[in-house]
Formats: C-alpha cells, sequence, structure tokens
C-alpha cells in the first residue's frame, strides 16, 4: 500500500473522473485537475466564487463547479481550457446543480424549490419543470441514463414524474400513495422505482417504469420508519433501513420482506467473527457492544440504521446502526446471516465497498485506515506528518486506490493488486 | 327447728343411697298412702326387740327413745310412741316434700339438658355452615387475589404501551416541531426574499453565457419533439420493461428446471432407498404401501420417461410434489421406524426379536468378512504374479515356469499364425481365382460376341463365292498350329490337373489349351471347366447351351469345325500375349480384313 502526499482541498470536494483518469479538486476557488497516476497538475481554473459543489460530466470531458451563495454554475472543458460557461440563475437562487446523464445539459435547483432549470449546452436552451419537492432524495437518474424521476408535490399531495432524458419529455407522471415523500431510487436495471415515505410513517412503494403500483411495503406503524434505502446492485434485494435498530431486505419477484437483520446489543451465538480495533484481535462471543442513548427530545435522534451499502457482487451488505456508531456489521446475504462485526474506538464516519471485489475500506476521524474482507481485516496508519485525520474516503473506479479527504486535506492510497489481509 | 334439721340431716345420710331408695320410698310411700300394707315387722314373739330395733332406730334418727329401759316394764308410754310416730310422720312428710322439690329440680335440669343439647347441636350445625361459608369466601378472596394480580398487569402492560405511544408522540411531535420550523424558517426566507424583490428593482434575470455551444454526447442531431418522438420514447420504455420481464422469465424458468431436476432427483433416490428397503422386509410388511411402491416405481419409470416439457402444466407438477411429499412421509416414517427399532434393540439385548436382526447383521457381517478375505486374497496372489511378471526371475522354477508359459504362448501363437496364414493363403488364391474367372468370363464372353458375330456373318456370307477360299487357308493353318498346339496341351493338361489347387499361377493360356479339344465331349468339358473355374455359373450355362444348340443346329461339319477353330481362335486372341506368335495375329488381320 502506498500513499500519496497530502495536497490541499477545501469542502470535502475531491473526485475522479468517471473514466478514472483524472482526479479534481477544489481549493478554495480554485478547480485543479491532476492526472490520477502522477498526480500532476493537468489544468487550473478559477471561479468567481468558493466553490459549494462540483462534479464531473459523465464523458469525464467537462466539470461543473457551482457557487450556491452567487448562484452561478460554471462548466470547464478538459479538452480546450480556453472554453468557458457560466450559468447565472439570477435572484432566484441556486440550492443544488446537477448534471444530466449524457454530460451535456445541467439541472439547477432553485432556491425554495421553486422549480428545476434545464439548461442545455448543446443549444442553450432552457426547460422548466415546476413544483419539485424539497426532500431527501427528490431526483434520480436512471443507471442508464435515460430516464430521470422527480418527486413533487401539489396541493399537499406527493407526485412522480418520469422524463425521458433525450428530450426531456414527461413520460410518466402519478399521484403517490405517501403522506410526505421523502426520496425515490431507481432499480440499477432501470425497471423499478423504490419510493419511500417520511419517517413518520414506514411505507415503501414500488413502481414499474411506466407508473404502475407494483407493491407496497409497511413494516409496523407509529414508530419512526424508514431511515435508509438501497438497492443491491444486482437489483435482486431492496434493503430498508429503519428507527427500529433493523434492516428489512425484499426480493424483487414478490416484494415481500424475505429477512430482517436485526442489531443487538449483545452478540452471541452467531458464525459471526467480531473484530475489536485496538489490536484487531478476534474476539470470543458473546460481545458487548458500545450503545449510546439518543436525546429523545430532539428530532432525528441518532439510533436505527442510518448507512447502507451493497458490495458491487451483491453478497455482502455493510450497515451502521447510529446507536452503536462505531461499529459495522456486515451481512452475508447469500447464508442471510451476520458475517461480521467490526468495533471501532470511535463512531465510524464513512465506509464504501471497493467497486471491483468485497472489500470494505472505512474510516473513524483518525488517521488510520481501516480494510475488511471475507479474508480478513486490516488498519492501516496513513503516513502523514501532522496528522492527516480521515473525515471520508471514496474508491477509484478501478479499485486500485483511494482517495482519503481528511479537513482540509486529501491523500490517495494506492494499493497493491492482490492484497494479503491478516 | 329441730325437725327440718333432722330432716336435712336424713337427707344428708340418706344422700349415698339417693334415688332408688327414694323412688322406692317415694314409690312405696303412694301405696302406703292408698293402701294400708300390713308389715310383718313385730310380731307377738319379737315385740321386744323390735322395741330395742325400733329405739335404736329412733336414736340413729336423734328422735327421743320410744321407752327407756330402766323401766322394766314392757309398757310402752304410749305419749312417747304417740310423739314418736309424729315425728316420724313429720319427718316423712318433710322427706317427701324434700323428694318433690328435688324431683321438681331433676326435672327442671334434665330439661335443661335438653335444652343445652338441642342448642349445642343447633350450634354446631351452625358452626358447620360458617365454616363452609368460610372456605366458600376465602376461595372467592383467592380468585379475587388472582384477578387483581391479572388486572394489575394488565395495568402495567397498558401503561407500559400508553408510555410507549407516549413517546412515539413526543418523537412525532418533536419531528413535526422540527419540521414546521424548518417550513417557517423557510417561509420567513421566502416572505424576506419576497420583500427584498419587490422593494429591489435590479431584477437580475438568469442567463447563460458560453463560448460555444458544444455537440451532444453521442454525435447526433436533437431531434424536435413530437408525437413520433413521443411514441418511440413510449415504445422504448415498454421495451425496457418487456426485456427486464423476459430476462427475469428465462432465470426463473432455468431456476425451475434446475429445482424439477433436483426434486426428480431426490424423488428418485427416495424411491430407491424405500423400495430397497421394502424388498429386505417384504415379510414383515404386506401392506398396500408395498404395492404403492411398486406403482410409484411404476410412475417414476414412467415420468422419467416423460420429457421435461411434460412437468410445465399445473396438473404435473402437483402430481410432482405430490408424489415427493409421499415418499417424504413415506421416508421419514421408515427412519422413525429404524430409530424405534435401534432403540428398541439398545434396551432389550438380550430379548430375541432384538437378536433377530442382530443375528442377520451378524451374518452378514460374517459374510461380508468372508468375501473381503477372498478378495484380500485374490489380490494378493495377482499381486505376487505381478511381481513375478515384472521383476526379475530369481528361482528356477519360476524362471522355467516362465519358460514353459512363453514357448508354450510361443506354440499356440505360432500355430494360430500358421493357420491364420494358411486361411490368408486361401483367401488370396481364391480372390485371385475369382478375378481371374471374371476377367476370363468377361474376355470369353467377349470373344464370344466376336465370334458369333463373325459366324453370323460367315453364314450370311457362305451364300457368297469368296467364302470357301478363305476357309481352307483358315483350316489349314488352322490344323497344323492346332497339331501342334494339342501336342502341347496333351503334356500340359495332366500335370495340370494335379497341381490345381496350390498354385494359382496357372496362365490362362493352359487353360485356353486344354480347352481346344475338337470333340464336342471335350468342348463340353472344357466348357463345364470353365463353368467350374468362372464364377458366373449361370453364364456359362447358357454360353453352353447356346453353344451347344449352336453346335447342334450347325449341319456342316465344316460348320462345326470351323466353329471349333472360331474358338480356339477366339481363346488364341486371349492368350495373344502369352503366343505372341505371327500366325495368330495374321488370322485376326485376315479376320479383321474379312470382317
Amino acid at each position: 500500500m502506498n500513499f500519496s502526499e497530502v495536497f490541499k482541498q477545501t469542502n470535502q470536494l475531491c473526485k475522479v473522473s468517471p473514466d478514472g483518469k483524472y482526479l479534481a479538486t477544489c481549493v478554495q476557488y480554485r478547480l485543479v485537475v491532476r492526472d490520477v497516476s502522477t498526480l500532476q497538475i493537468l489544468q487550473l481554473y478559477t471561479c468567481l466564487d468558493q466553490i459549494s459543489h462540483m462534479d464531473w460530466s459523465s464523458d469525464s470531458l467537462f466539470i461543473l463547479c457551482a457557487m450556491y451563495k452567487r448562484g452561478l454554475v460554471q462548466v470547464w472543458s478538459l479538452e480546450q481550457p480556453d472554453w468557458h460557461c457560466k450559468i447565472d440563475e439570477g435572484s432566484i437562487g441556486l440550492v443544488s446543480s446537477r448534471w444530466s446523464p449524457d454530460g451535456r445539459h445541467i439541472l439547477n435547483t432553485t432556491e425554495f424549490h421553486l422549480r428545476v432549470t434545464v439548461w442545455s449546452l448543446c443549444t442553450k436552451a432552457v426547460s422548466y419543470i415546476k413544483y419539485p419537492k424539497a426532500c431527501q432524495k427528490g431526483i434520480d437518474f436512471s443507471k442508464d441514463g435515460c430516464y430521470l424521476a422527480l418527486a413533487e408535490r401539489r396541493d399537499c399531495k406527493d407526485y412522480v414524474s418520469v422524463f425521458v432524458c433525450d428530450d426531456w419529455h414527461l413520460l410518466r407522471h402519478f399521484e403517490t400513495e405517501t403522506q410526505d415523500l421523502a426520496g425515490l431510487e431507481w432499480s440499477p436495471n432501470g425497471c423499478v422505482l423504490a419510493v419511500w415515505d417520511s419517517c413518520l410513517e414506514y411505507k415503501v412503494l414500488l413502481y414499474s417504469l411506466d407508473g404502475r403500483l407494483l407493491s407496497q411495503y409497511s413494516a409496523y406503524e407509529w414508530s419512526l420508519g424508514i431511515k435508509s434505502v438501497t438497492w443491491s446492485p444486482s437489483s435482486q434485494f431492496l434493503a430498508i433501513g429503519s428507527y427500529d435498530e433493523k434492516v428489512r431486505i425484499l426480493n424483487h419477484i414478490t416484494w415481500k420482506k424475505i429477512t430482517q437483520f436485526d442489531h443487538p446489543v449483545t452478540i452471541n451465538s452467531t458464525k459471526a467473527v467480531v473484530y475489536k480495533e485496538s489490536k484487531y484481535e478476534i474476539c470470543p462471543l458473546p460481545v458487548q457492544l458500545p450503545v449510546v442513548k439518543p436525546d429523545p427530545d430532539r428530532a432525528n435522534p441518532k439510533i436505527g440504521v442510518s448507512s447502507l451499502a451493497f458490495s458491487s457482487d451483491s453478497r455482502y451488505l455493510a450497515t451502521k446502526n447510529d446507536n452503536m456508531a462505531s461499529v459495522v456489521w456486515v451481512w452475508d446475504m447469500q447464508r442471510m446471516n451476520l458475517e461480521a462485526v467490526l468495533e471501532q474506538t470511535s463512531a465510524v464516519r464513512c465506509f464504501q465497498w471497493d467497486p471491483r471485489r468485497p472489500r470494505l475500506a472505512l474510516c473513524t476521524a483518525n488517521t488510520k485506515l481501516y480494510l475488511w474482507s471475507p479474508s480478513g481485516c486490516v488498519s492501516v496508519q496513513v503516513p502523514t506528518e501532522g496528522g492527516f485525520q480521515v473525515h471520508s474516503l471514496s474508491w477509484h473506479c478501478s479499485g486500485d486506490s483511494l482517495i482519503l479527504i481528511g479537513k482540509e486535506q486529501l491523500c490517495l492510497c494506492f494499493m497493491d493488486t492482490d492484497e494479503e489481509d491478516k | 327447728m329441730p325437725e327440718s334439721s333432722l330432716v336435712k340431716d336424713t337427707c344428708s345420710i340418706s344422700a349415698e343411697c339417693r334415688t332408688s331408695p327414694l323412688r322406692q320410698f317415694s314409690q312405696s310411700s303412694l301405696p302406703l298412702h292408698r293402701n294400708y300394707v300390713l308389715s310383718t315387722f313385730c310380731t307377738e314373739h319379737n315385740v321386744q326387740a323390735c322395741l330395742s330395733h325400733i329405739n335404736q332406730e329412733m336414736s340413729s334418727l336423734c328422735l327421743p327413745p320410744l321407752w327407756k329401759e330402766s323401766a322394766g316394764s314392757s309398757e310402752l308410754n304410749v305419749v312417747a310412741v304417740l310423739n314418736c310416730m309424729y315425728d316420724l310422720i313429720q319427718l316423712q312428710r318433710r322427706g317427701m316434700r324434700a323428694l318433690e322439690n328435688l324431683e321438681v329440680e331433676h326435672l327442671r335440669s334434665s330439661s335443661n339438658v335438653d335444652f343445652l343439647q338441642l342448642a349445642s347441636t343447633q350450634l354446631k350445625e351452625q358452626l358447620e355452615l360458617s365454616k363452609r361459608e368460610n372456605t366458600g369466601l376465602l376461595e372467592k378472596e383467592r380468585q379475587l387475589q388472582l384477578k387483581v394480580k391479572s388486572l394489575q398487569n394488565c395495568l402495567k402492560n397498558e401503561k407500559e404501551e400508553v408510555q410507549k405511544l407516549q413517546n412515539i408522540i413526543a418523537s412525532r411531535a418533536t419531528q413535526y416541531n422540527h419540521e414546521m420550523k424548518r417550513k417557517e424558517r423557510e417561509f420567513n426566507k421566502l416572505r424576506e426574499r419576497l420583500n427584498q424583490l419587490l422593494v429591489d428593482k435590479r431584477d437580475k434575470k438568469h442567463a447563460i453565457d458560453m463560448l460555444n455551444n458544444i455537440g451532444r454526447a453521442d454525435g447526433k442531431r436533437s431531434l424536435w419533439k413530437t408525437e413520433k418522438t413521443e411514441a418511440k420514447h413510449e415504445g422504448e420504455m415498454y421495451k425496457t420493461l418487456l426485456s427486464d420481464y423476459d430476462t427475469r422469465q428465462r432465470e426463473l424458468v432455468l431456476e425451475n428446471a434446475e429445482l424439477r431436476k433436483v426434486l426428480q432427483q431426490m424423488k428418485k433416490d427416495m424411491v430407491f432407498i424405500l423400495s430397497s428397503r421394502e424388498r429386505n422386509q417384504k415379510e414383515d410388511q404386506r401392506e398396500a404401501g408395498c404395492i404403492q411402491t411398486d406403482s410409484e416405481d411404476e410412475e417414476e419409470v414412467f415420468d422419467s420417461s416423460k420429457e421435461s416439457v411434460d412437468l410445465y402444466c399445473a396438473h404435473a407438477r402437483e402430481k410432482l410434489t405430490n408424489s415427493i411429499r409421499l415418499q417424504w412421509r413415506r421416508l421419514k416414517s421408515h427412519v422413525e421406524r429404524l430409530d424405534s427399532q435401534a432403540s428398541f434393540a439398545q434396551m432389550s439385548e438380550s430379548k430375541d426379536s432384538a437378536a433377530v436382526p442382530q443375528e442377520t447383521h451378524e451374518e452378514e457381517m460374517d459374510r461380508l468378512k468372508l468375501e473381503i478375505q477372498r478378495c484380500k486374497d485374490f489380490i494378493q496372489t495377482q499381486q505376487l504374479l505381478l511381481q513375478q511378471l515384472n521383476s526379475p526371475c530369481e528361482e528356477e522354477t519360476t524362471s522355467l515356469l516362465s519358460d514353459c508359459y512363453v514357448s508354450q504362448g510361443k506354440e499356440r501363437l505360432r500355430e494360430e499364425w500358421k493357420t491364420l496364414e494358411e486361411q490368408r493363403q486361401i483367401f488370396e488364391r481364391e480372390r485371385r481365382n475369382f478375378t481371374e474367372a471374371a476377367i476370363r468370363l468377361s474376355l470369353e464372353r467377349k470373344s464370344f460376341e466376336e465370334d458369333r458375330a463373325s459366324w453370323l456373318k460367315h453364314q450370311f456370307l457362305n451364300l457368297s463365292p469368296f467364302a470357301d477360299t478363305k476357309k481352307p487357308l483358315m483350316s489349314k493353318s488352322k490344323s497344323a498350329f492346332l497339331i501342334s498346339a494339342e501336342s502341347e496341351v496333351s503334356e500340359v493338361l495332366s500335370p495340370e490337373k494335379l497341381i490345381r489347387s496350390p498354385s494359382d499361377t496357372t496362365s490362362p493360356t493352359h487353360r485356353c489349351l486344354s480347352f481346344t479339344s475338337p470333340s464336342s465331349d471335350d468342348l463340353f468339358h472344357t466348357l463345364r471347366l470353365v463353368s467350374e473355374n468362372s464364377s458366373t455359373r449361370p453364364k456359362t450355362k447358357t454360353e453352353r447351351v447356346e453353344e451347344s444348340k449352336i453346335l447342334r443346329n450347325g449341319n456342316d461339319p465344316v460348320q462345326h469345325e470351323w466353329w471349333n477353330h472360331r474358338r480356339e481362335h477366339s481363346k488364341h486372341t486371349l492368350t495373344q500375349e502369352m503366343n505372341g506368335s505371327v500366325t495368330s495375329q495374321q488370322l485376326l488381320s485376315s479376320e479383321s480384313g474379312f470382317m
């Protein structure tokens, strides 16, 4: 494992291009593009204000930099550094900005979610989408980039609009049976749209691409409901993490629950391996996990399963229960039971699966990087002077390197091929 | 009064013999009152004794005595006696009164006792009743206490649930409040912004400033939004959905097929196990189940013969699942039986019923052991032999033996080889014969045809004047040649016949020469020879017949001769190469010229 030197960044804006060749970072109002393998600076762009959001286009040719305070979006070209593009939303303000899947349109959400403006970089044409919903996840593009699902709210009712990304033609518009739609997500095969309600009501609705309601699932009433939802990459499973500290798995054939994963405080009588940090020794069961009781008077309590992630082969599911924020649970989807429990010394900030193989990287805002794979667990100290605290991480699309992002710094970690773990 | 004291004393004295003498006295007093019974106490003889006795009695009763002995006269003091009597009567009256009183008292007390007894029984009954009531009440109290406990539990549960619901309500309330606050903040921001916008005239319009338009990602031109494109989008959407359903269905079909295969396999295994087991235990269980398994076997065989396509229909699927369930149940019951048998056997080792299977077990074991031993021995011998074969022989006997074996084998092989060789040679010879005969036959046929043709021509030409001039020439030369040939033939013929079989190298010339006998018999003979040697018998027969016919029909001996000559000539044409004689060639050329 090799570590690169440390570079500066602001706002945790560091992204690798989709083709894996370039790394773009933002430093204040500058955009720096480097080559991933040599980390040499290839391009340097200067924006008009501090960059709030930065993203690559899907063909890795353009980068958008959004400055929310100023309501500006600037687009830079990698091939032609002299080319410039500036989108000014004017007085209507800007809350979020994103690329369309074809890399030629930019969707800006105005302040107060008054509308979504679709700017075309091919024709300078503008389209508007009214009444977008301000929720956790109101916009989702399908994986093949053909369709856009947008949550809307009119007259105190929730709707979903499906647009064809080719020409922004409204394909379907239907009302959803939700009280307060919190999010929507396409299945990886692009045929099913999962829509879920806010935490006040546990409800997941599954709609087909043509707007038919396929199924509805609700585990219980009254108590706080869904906290997180994710699809498995094979589209076979839908994992729902809820405030009752459980993860429920639905299958794609009957849309019924096939299993549920509990996160108990005491672990015993399982075949799972429990790794405790400090030495990453394997603990014998039973194991007692540290629990932090959330404040009952506060909204959005720190309880329940907030993070879910499937490995790329859909074999493993990693979960984090906010009660036990320093513990990451790894479940085996083939055998439908607990595979491993990773107990860290402090709260886990971020974990992500290797896009190529079943390897999980996690960080806990200290100077270490932790890796888990079915063969074992390893913790690596990031060798930097001045202490580099890893706040978040992201894998390179090839799975050969990791980008470690700290508060004001970033560092690259290059993996050896066929790394042998403990 | 002294009388009363006396009465008391008497009462006290007579207290010991209370009841009966009193009763007797009272009883006897009654008749005293009613009927005076003369007492026979005193008679004329025992007056003094009676007097003294009475005095004693008086004194004992503390009464003044009747008479004093000192008086000396037996005269009774009448006054004293009267007083005594009066005293006695008083005493008696008092006694009677006391008796009456006592009787009254007694009656009273007995009635009291009765009354008390009654009261006590009543009280006892009441006590019983109250005791029963008490137990009943205790029971009720216990039940009520239980009820109270359960109600308390319920209450606790309800309280807990209420608490939970309150918590939920509280959390929902906080969430609502939070959301409300957020919305309010947003609303305030909106209001401010609106104010700002209304006040602030500088309304910045949104715009895009680009150096130049960039091309589409896929390089195509963008299309207008028309109904056609909309329909196309719809179509594409449905296509994606359909393809997804297709793939899913295919996967499910594959999975289904695999599972069906597994089920079939399971069923087969189960049937096999059950049938083999039932074959062993046929004597024990003559049930309908046996028949059923047979039928099941048949069914199973029948099923396996069916193609999997048949199993796609629901009926067949149901049949399969039902049959598997049945087999599984049977297997389960069988296993349970085995278990019970095993446990039974474990429990009662000395019993016969357990010994029987054990015995059979042991027999089986012994048999298997013997078999194993036999196999081992066999393997050992084989190994030894193999060793002997592979390793160089050290012992003489073994080497001799091996030599013997080898030579024996060699001998056998040689013999076989010889026979094979002979056979091969025979086959070769025969083959060659056949081929030669075939060739000869074909050539003969050809020559025969030629002969016939020429003969017919000759016949035709016999009518012409030119024919005679040619004949003697031919016959002359022919005959000369013939004679020379004949001599050769006669020499050659006999040995020919002897060495016919082995050597196959006889040239057709000899054969042909052997045919050159002029007589018809010889001709037949030769023809027969020809027929013998050639494979196509029927043809030669017909040839023979034809030739004989011709011969018979042939009237002229000249013709006959000529015919012979013709035949010889044909033979000679066959043997051109061998003889290479000019004469034949001449003949040929003359013939050809003639033709």
